[in-house]
């Protein structure tokens, strides 16, 4: 798995075609104009608007020929979407908080059509009371409704794993909608380095190949009344088709790495071979302080380690399970809360449930940091770190 | 143009099979909109009635292309059908030529909850056909009240009381807020005028090269109005030559009322609004101030007409 701090592999092929600086937010929109997408819908909310402000831009000059439309709600954004997906357009939305939770019916529905629209959510919490700061609040309602959920840690992460959903979402196998989320202000506000790619390259790489289900040549009814006896044959097929779409994904990395020479998978890891203790996190701001904690920690002496979730849906398993069976004590770091559950970390939870399934019980603790945006500092990682090593099990509310 | 009934389209295009009740108002809308928009369209229904009884899998009534998204977002779903086509024809990758889109929602998903989608779908002058099919309330959850329900009919959300009996509010004034969007076309239709409902949609579809158009039709229900099955287009009949129901067109915002309609300006022309009240269990409970208070609604809506056709 690549490190952000390494190099790409030598490639045989000049694939750069520009080194720019860009916030995820553009990178998103860079992405989506090579890869001739047919169909835009969104409605302005923050901290998602510049995506779309960049897109109609691109639209405006000619750089991007698609249909941009400015609807009235997100409910109406995901829904022309739909329309447009299921007419055979490559279609792309984008959203954040409130509009997120005003497409939840929608979310459902365009999963239950298996219609591959791919959405960006740089996440924010939610109101009450109103804040447009980050965290993941939005993105925890909506990660169980049947879509392929990525999360990211830079902008250039970002920028590729655009290129990859559409290649997963629109392969036969799979055709599934797909999200890639990241960090609200923290990552879809601050500028990095992006390479983006030859458009020729991106299109071989993520050729079209969404269906035309609404045909006159071929007509079919879409969106039918299923009685019971019918009703969970789709919703098991579902579920095996978003079970199945992990092969999927590890061949479009392997696919991409051949063509852009970067590695990904469905986790990453830091120092994990030998630790005693990890850190679970997933976004940007969380992995930038999990792997300062790291070092620092091993500084002092211990065993640590860093494991970033990057597909949070169909969940990493094995993967997780690989990175934790051995350790003594991990911690999951959640921008989220599930309250009342039976533990307030949405994404600690999975983890937990994921290390029950292989049979083991490891001392753990469940961490909710930057809610709302609330300043994450490296040396709360470090605590954390130091407390597992300690021996403490239960909740940190950082 | 459809002279009479000789000229309407033989070929059927909306299969039998389906579960709609017997004497259904939609039912028979539904069967005519499908001859008169042709083969090359793409029906997006909204949920209700018409969608649940024609669609369940394994079977389906649809010849056309058709889509069921939800509730609220129907005129959303056919705005993105609609550019989806748009630019797949410009990028060559619609070989279907100019594929017509065609909503069919009731008054619940048109009125109520799909009426901020409708709006947006108007005012972005996407190239699609609304039909809205009228029932005047839920009927597909049981006949619940909706925003379209005439003033003092029962439904069970409605209930004749001691206290409230019926509907105490009037009828939304949808036609008004459609024209509102300056849309190039918009009409009023009925299942018992058959020939006018085939002009209408004709006229329509040749307005979509524009912007959306829309029509209404008037479509009694069988168990929620309360009337005996044979009765539909009598009862639909009833509601245009009581001038419950006026049949008119908004051609380019210019105001045409259309045969019998344009005869009834004149009151005394008009049969009285309790022939239309009394074949419907629905109003049983009306006492005479309230019939004459329905009348006098009726009345003051003709006042209105009489300013459009000056």
């Amino acid at each position: 798995m690549r490190m952000y701090t390494e190099e790409r592999a030598p490639s045989k092929r000049n694939f750069v075609k520009d080194v720019l600086a860009l916030t995820s937010n553009h990178a998103v929109a860079y992405a989506v104009r090579s890869l001739d997408v047919d169909v835009i819908a969104s409605y302005p909310i923050t901290p998602q608007t510049t995506i779309v402000e960049k897109l109609a831009e691109f639209v405006a000059n000619g750089e991007l020929d698609a249909e941009f439309v400015n609807v009235e709600s997100e409910h109406s954004a995901l829904s022309v979407v739909l329309g447009a997906s299921a007419t055979g357009a490559r279609t792309f939305t984008a959203t954040s908080s409130q509009g997120f939770l005003l497409m939840h019916e929608v979310l459902h529905n365009v999963s239950g059509l298996r219609l591959p629209v791919v959405m960006a959510v740089p996440s924010r919490a939610v109101s009450a009371p109103i804040s447009i700061h980050g965290d993941y609040s939005d993105l925890m309602t909506g990660k169980d409704v049947g879509w392929i959920v990525f999360i990211c840690a830079s902008a250039q992460e970002v920028y590729d794993t655009v290129l990859q959903l559409y290649a997963v979402a629109e392969d036969e196998r799979v055709c599934l909608p797909a999200i890639v989320a990241y960090d609200g202000f923290l990552m879809s506000h601050t500028m990095e380095r992006v390479e983006v790619y030859r458009d020729d390259l991106i299109l071989e790489f993520a050729p079209k190949r969404v269906k035309r289900l609404l045909d006159p040549a071929n007509p079919v009814t879409l969106g039918e009344l299923a009685l019971p006896e019918h009703y969970y044959r789709y919703k098991y097929s579902q579920l095996s088709a978003l079970d199945g779409s992990r092969e999927v994904i590890r061949s479009v990395f392997k696919s991409f790495y051949s063509y852009f020479g970067i590695e990904y998978d469905f986790v990453e890891r830091f120092k994990t071979e030998d630790a005693d203790f990890i850190i679970v996190v997933y976004g940007g701001a969380s992995w930038g302080n999990a792997v300062e904690a790291v070092n620092i920690t091993r500084e002092k002496g211990l065993k640590t380690g860093a494991l970033r979730i990057r597909v949070l849906r169909p969940f990493p398993i094995k993967e997780v399970v690989d990175t934790l069976k051995n350790v003594k004590g991990f911690s999951v770091v959640d921008r989220a809360i599930s309250f009342g559950a039976s533990t307030p970390g949405p994404v600690y939870a999975d983890v937990v449930v994921s290390l029950a399934e292989y049979g083991l019980s490891i001392p753990s603790v469940c961490v909710i940091a930057g809610i709302g945006q609330k300043v994450m500092y490296v040396s709360d990682f470090v605590r954390v770190l130091e407390e597992l090593v300690k021996g403490k099990e239960g909740v940190i509310l950082l | 143009m459809i002279k009479n009934i000789k000229d309407l389209p033989r070929e059927e295009l909306f299969a039998p099979g389906h579960t709609m009740c017997s004497g259904c108002g939609p039912a028979i809308a539904v069967r005519w909109i499908t001859k008169f928009i042709g083969n090359n369209a793409i029906v997006v229904n909204a949920t209700g009635c018409v969608e649940v009884t024609t669609t369940i899998y394994p079977r389906t009534a649809w010849e056309h292309p058709y889509i069921h998204s939800l509730f609220g977002n129907t005129a959303a779903v056919a705005g993105g059908v609609e550019r989806a086509i748009s630019v797949l024809s410009r990028k060559g990758k619609w070989d279907s030529g100019d594929t017509k889109v065609v909503v069919i929602a009731g008054d619940g998903g048109t009125y109520d909850i799909g009426l901020q989608a409708l709006s947006g779908t108007l005012e972005r002058g996407h190239r699609v056909l609304y039909i809205l099919y009228d029932n005047e309330a839920y009927m597909n959850t049981g006949i619940q009240r909706s925003s379209s329900t005439p003033l003092y009919a029962w439904t069970t959300t409605t209930p004749v009381g001691e206290k409230v009996r019926g509907k105490q509010e009037r009828k939304k004034d949808i036609i008004g807020i459609v024209l509102s969007h300056g849309i190039p076309y918009v009409a009023s239709a009925s299942v018992s005028h058959i020939v006018d409902l085939g002009n209408k949609i004709e006229k329509a579809l040749s307005y979509l090269k524009e912007g959306p158009t829309f029509i209404r039709i008037f479509a009694p229900c069988v168990p929620g109005w309360r009337y005996p099955e044979n009765k539909t287009v009598e009862v639909a009949r009833l509601a245009v030559e009581t001038g419950y129901f006026p049949l008119f067109e908004w051609e380019k915002e210019r105001f045409r009322l259309n045969p019998p309609s344009n005869g009834l300006v004149d009151e005394q022309r008009r049969v009285p609004i309790v022939e239309f009240l009394k074949l419907q269990e629905r109003f049983s409970h009306l006492s005479e101030e309230q019939i004459c208070a329905i009348q006098d609604e009726v009345n003051r809506m003709w006042e209105k007409i009489k300013e459009h056709l000056k």
